[in-house]
């Protein structure tokens, strides 16, 4: 079942106006603050009523203005994890997590308290009150809540925002694992690309209330018409396999035919990874560099000059690991001679892919 | 020991029945309107708000004039009361209806603060999770207020015992029927040697006041930490 959403709304001198799909699994809604992902996600919630549109899930109506059909949000089965948790303070943890069944309809609560307890490491605070919690056990508890309602769509808007980076770390593998475990949509607003990569099955790229692109993790942040979003947006997502750890404190991943040595990564050998290479970090040469520093030299083919606006343009390079993506002046581009079909070289410092660049995820796409 | 003559203790015996039924009556109704006021728009809102300040701000007199004249034998809604067997003139029920006029404001700008004072949000978060509204205000917002809604009620309690205006405008100063402590007080004043009563029912009215409110307070504390949840 997909999520199909369509809606126009206007608020003061901003006008939203967006049209996508959300497929089964998580499909994260991407762009900075203000390009109107969060009136997304909560008119899907019911919680804003756009102007027009339509949103349903499958063949499940959820809101029609033609007809003028809007399900109240209690009546739309939904799992809603919030930036601030929105835990009940005056219920305990084990009663915050069995609200919503109450309401789900009888037979169609998949989810065991039991299971879903476990999954979240939360079994010690079940008699505990949300005020005695930290951050990243509240949004554990928060995660938990919403599948006990056994919903047909969960929606999380900014889930880790207000999370300190360890704390991030904590709760992106609970995320990884709804998207790989649940057959129902995800729908995520984000605007970290790191997010993005690790988690999206699917991306919509929004800025000042439209949808900039739509697809896969790779195509849309290899598209350099999602640049608005921040240059450190635009970047290749490499499937990858763990092969060794070294004493020095690398990494060893095999992509294609290639090796890439990146800081040490919390994933044994063998485990298939998805590593998120911003252009930002990716230099190139026409020749084959010699004396220099960094671990990751990958040879390959200019595929595809992209110009945007400004000095700087994209180039996408095919080597054997994948497609790369490197941002450059168009004084570099023009002194190196780069066309398309030129060799060239790409260069990726070891310490420019960051932890959050790298995602254990069993669901490699793109 | 024979400390209060017969006649007092009817009086303080009046005062604490028709001021715990005007509480527990008006409070259903103080919730709804505190919470219609907190959180719905709609046309007439402010005066809504006005109609339930009003008796805080008039004359109690004039408070117990309109009752009489609205809730009289005669009057609109008393004939109609009357023909189904509601009687509030120069009986208890009366002496309660004034007092719970009285007390309303009090009652619903406590409950009101407390209500405004609870995050939307989780409220939202409960329909979201597919409680309909009314199963959202019981399992969310009531719980989150009840400090508030005790320290109302309690507050009222006492604005009613001590109600005196308009019970008197409205029921008279029947003794048994609608003399409550504080008009009992003003009768015993007007006697010659009615003085001791008198001193006898203020030392009580005093102390009643007193308890109400360190009542309230305790109360409104336990629940409230209650609420927070430590």
């Amino acid at each position: 079942m997909s999520l199909s959403v369509a809606l126009s709304h206007r608020f003061g001198n901003f006008e939203l106006d967006v049209t996508f799909e959300a497929p089964p699994g998580l499909t994260v809604l991407f762009g900075r603050s203000g390009s109107g992902k969060t009136s997304i996600i909560n008119s899907v919630a019911g919680l804003l009523r756009p102007r027009s549109g339509r949103i349903a899930a499958g063949d499940w109506l959820l809101m029609d203005s033609a007809n003028g059909l809007s399900l109240p949000p209690h009546r739309r089965r939904l799992g809603y994890i919030f930036q601030e948790g929105r835990l009940f303070p005056h219920l305990t943890v084990r009663q915050n997590l069995l609200y919503g069944r109450w309401f789900a309809p009888k037979g169609e609560t998949r989810e065991d308290l039991g299971r879903v307890v476990d999954m979240l490491g939360i079994g010690a605070l079940l008699g505990r009150r949300p005020g005695t919690l930290s951050g990243g056990e509240k949004q554990r508890v928060a995660i938990g809540r919403a599948l006990l309602a056994s919903p047909r769509i969960i929606l999380a808007d900014e889930p880790l925002a207000s999370l300190d980076e360890a704390r991030k770390d904590e709760i992106l593998p609970y995320f990884e694992r709804l998207r790989d475990e649940l057959s129902i949509p995800i729908l995520y607003v984000s605007h970290s690309a790191a997010e993005v990569a690790r988690l999206a099955t699917t991306v919509v790229a929004l800025g000042d209330g439209r949808v900039l692109a739509q697809g896969t993790a790779a195509s849309v942040l290899g598209d350099p018409t999602v640049a608005p979003l921040g240059v450190r947006a635009v970047g290749a997502i490499i499937p990858a396999t763990v092969v060794a750890h070294h004493d020095d404190g690398l990494s060893e991943l095999a992509a294609g035919n290639e090796r890439l040595f990146l800081p040490t990564v919390p994933y044994p050998p063998g485990r298939r990874l998805r590593v998120r290479i911003s252009a930002h970090e990716v230099m190139l040469a026409s020749k084959k560099p010699e004396g220099l520093s960094a671990l990751n030299v990958l040879s390959g083919v200019v595929e595809q000059i992209r110009v945007g606006e400004g000095p700087g343009l994209i180039v996408s390079v095919r080597t054997d690991a994948g497609t790369l993506l490197a941002r450059l002046t168009k004084r570099s581009a023009a002194n190196l001679e780069l066309a398309e079909g030129s060799p060239c070289f790409a260069i990726v410092k070891t310490v420019a892919i960051a932890p959050e660049d790298v995602s254990g995820g069993a669901a490699v796409s793109g | 020991m024979e400390w209060l003559s017969p006649a007092e203790w009817t009086a303080v015996a009046l005062s604490l029945r028709t001021s715990f039924w005007a509480t527990l009556v008006s409070l259903p109704l103080g919730i709804f309107v505190a919470y219609a006021l907190a959180r719905w728009q709609f046309p007439g809102k402010q005066l809504l708000n006005g109609l339930v300040l009003l008796p805080l701000i008039l004359p109690p007199v004039v408070t117990g004039y309109l009752l009489l004249l609205a809730f009289g034998t005669r009057g609109p809604i008393g004939s109609l009361l009357q023909d189904m067997g509601i009687v509030f003139a120069f009986r208890w029920t009366g002496a309660a209806l004034a007092a719970g006029v009285m007390a309303f404001p009090l009652m619903v700008r406590a409950i009101r603060l407390s209500i405004e004072a609870v995050d939307p949000k989780l409220e939202q978060a409960g329909a979201t999770l597919g409680a309909p509204r009314a199963w959202v205000f019981l399992t969310v917002t009531l719980p989150l207020v009840l400090p508030g809604v005790i320290a109302g009620a309690i507050l009222a309690f006492a604005k009613a015992m001590g109600e005196f205006g308009a019970t008197i405008t409205f029921v008279s100063n029947i003794p048994g029927q609608t003399q409550t402590m504080p008009s009992a007080i003003y009768a015993f004043l007007q006697i010659p040697g009615g003085d001791a009563s008198a001193l006898r029912l203020v030392v009580i009215s005093v102390f009643i006041a007193m308890a109400a409110l360190l009542l309230s307070e305790l109360v409104a504390k336990r629940v409230a930490r209650w609420v927070a949840g430590s």
